[in-house]
């Protein structure tokens, strides 16, 4: 056998294989789309449910996921990109910063139902916030942080130590040299994990099942105290819990969150991609 | 206190040992550089001469482990004892051995300094420059395309855009680390004549490999081996007539 064709034989196997791993990503989004799409309607997107869940639409439960993504947002990146500045920048190698690397290591294999459990026991009951947006929102950020904080510190490590050391020669303090050089390079890995964690907070049932979710609420949130519906458990609970539903509701809230979820990395990658454009080094 | 503009020596070195962990890297070694000459440091690999310029800006804060003992005065002050690195960074700037421009435009790179210690006000900077493009002998090369990343520009250009930058905080000592290393003849020469013009205004420490560099730009030489200062002199009698048999040996091209 020639080299060439070894070569070929090589190729198409790695081919195949790939395919392979793009196949259920591909099934998964059909069947959805193939059985949700013709629940969706403007109706369906904005009224709330009724008939016990199995008339109406879903519009509780989408700004429900809204409001929780945001406050998860709001609060694990800033928490984040700092706790990565300082890990990366400031804290040199000493048993303080292993232990808390390693904690951020463990953390992110934590399974999210456990994550639930700790934003019932700590939001919900000891901080007395009860069963709420800020409760669950907090507990998905808790669930974020350690992604963001390892993407964020990996994007901050990837810009050239050189171009601190010729800021910081020209007199440019350390935290300004950080701000306006090392941090604008660093966006686009960034924006990576943050992108990461959106998809995952909302789409994520166990952890806000016990901190933020009704099983039906009519109207909507009055303020980051209240309950909400959101779509993950909403569908949780179509599924589960409620007999004689039509599958095209079930399949319709799914499609709902998946495009919500890719509205949202759309829209984030497409700001990475420009960032990146301008970025030559 | 004496006036400090009238005595000759910008920079002394007293008893200067700096080490890195337990490794002692350079001296103790003492010396003094005069206000607008152009003081070369030649010397093989390990010699302790990069080590010795970044002591002179406190750029060795960089290096984990890094210890300095004794002194080294700039206009009287003592350097090591400095808390605000900051401003004497600002004095005392480098241009370092590979050209490292930002990745900005040409403009901003320059702009990057002044802007950040608000030097000058924004109207301006577009003049502060162009002066130190043409300081840094690139004006005319660049002038018509100013808002371009820098990282377009060949590495001699970039080199000099370091020097412009560097200018633009208006320091009063240069430290030159290697230059040259990654450029051509042509822009060697460039560079060469760009500290000479300098060398009125400012006082330039210059690190070379280049021992013809030295001979052509400095007016005294300094030669270091394994973190010992063997020979300090005016260049001329350096290459001429060295007291030392290893300055003679190392300039013979008979080691390093």
């Amino acid at each position: 056998m020639t080299s060439v064709t070894k070569q070929k034989i090589a190729f198409t196997i790695l081919g195949g294989i790939t395919v392979l791993v793009a196949l259920p990503v591909l099934l998964i989004v059909g069947v959805i789309v193939k059985h949700g799409l013709g629940a969706i309607s403007w109706e369906f997107l904005s009224t709330a449910p009724s008939d016990g869940m199995r008339e109406g639409g879903i519009f509780p439960a989408i700004v429900g996921t809204c409001c929780l993504v945001v406050t998860a947002v709001v609060v694990a990146v800033p928490l984040g990109v700092f706790a990565a500045i300082f890990l990366n920048e400031y804290a040199g190698d000493n048993w303080l910063t292993r232990l808390v690397r390693l904690a951020i290591i463990n953390l992110a294999g934590v399974p999210s139902v456990v994550y639930g459990l700790f934003g019932l026991g700590l939001f919900v009951v000891v901080l007395k916030f009860g069963a709420s947006i800020l409760a669950g929102g907090l507990t998905l950020a808790l669930m974020n942080l350690p992604v963001i904080v390892t993407a964020s510190k990996e994007a901050l490590d990837a810009v050239p130590q050189t171009f601190r050391e010729v800021s910081l020669s020209l007199g440019v303090s350390k935290w300004k040299t950080i701000r306006h050089l090392v941090l604008p390079n660093a966006i686009p890995g960034i924006l990576t994990g943050i992108i990461l964690e959106v998809s995952r907070a909302a789409g994520e049932t166990a952890p806000i099942l016990f901190t933020a979710a009704a099983f039906y609420l009519p109207g909507l949130p009055q303020s980051i105290f209240s309950q909400v519906m959101a779509l993950p458990s909403h569908l949780y609970a179509i599924s589960t819990q409620v007999p004689n539903i039509s599958l095209e509701t079930r399949y319709g809230t799914a499609l709902v969150l998946l495009a919500l979820v890719f509205i949202v990395n759309s829209f984030a990658i497409f700001l990475r991609a420009r960032l990146r454009a301008k970025r030559r080094w | 206190m004496t006036d400090l503009a009238t005595t000759p020596d910008h920079i002394q070195v007293a008893d200067l040992a700096v080490s890195y962990g337990r490794h002692p890297a350079l001296g103790p070694l003492s010396l003094t550089v005069r206000r607008n000459e152009i003081l070369s440091i030649i010397g093989p690999a390990n010699a302790g001469k990069s080590t010795f310029l970044r002591t002179l800006n406190r750029m060795i804060d960089l290096t984990p482990h890094v210890q300095a003992s004794g002194q080294v005065l700039l206009e009287g002050e003592d350097v090591l004892q400095m808390r605000d690195v900051a401003a004497l960074r600002r004095r005392v700037g480098i241009v370092f051995a590979l050209p490292l421009a930002l990745p900005l435009s040409i403009f901003d790179n320059v702009a990057y300094g002044p802007r950040h210690h608000g030097l000058v006000p924004r109207k301006e900077m577009p003049g502060l420059v162009e002066q130190c493009l043409r300081q840094a002998f690139l004006w005319d090369e660049v002038k018509d395309r100013l808002k371009e990343p820098a990282l377009n520009l060949s590495g001699g250009q970039q080199q000099r855009l370091c020097i412009a930058r560097t200018l633009a905080v208006r320091p009063e000592v240069l430290l030159f680390d290697e230059p040259c290393s990654g450029l051509d003849p042509v822009s060697t020469a460039m560079v060469e004549e760009t500290m000479q013009e300098l060398k009125s205004d400012y006082t330039l420490v210059l690190v070379t490999n280049l021992t013809a560099q030295a001979a052509r730009v400095s007016d005294r030489t300094a030669f270091f081996l394994s973190g010992e200062l063997v020979e300090l002199d005016d260049t001329a009698k350096i290459f001429t007539a060295p007291s030392d048999q290893r300055t003679e040996d190392y300039i013979r091209g008979r080691f390093g």
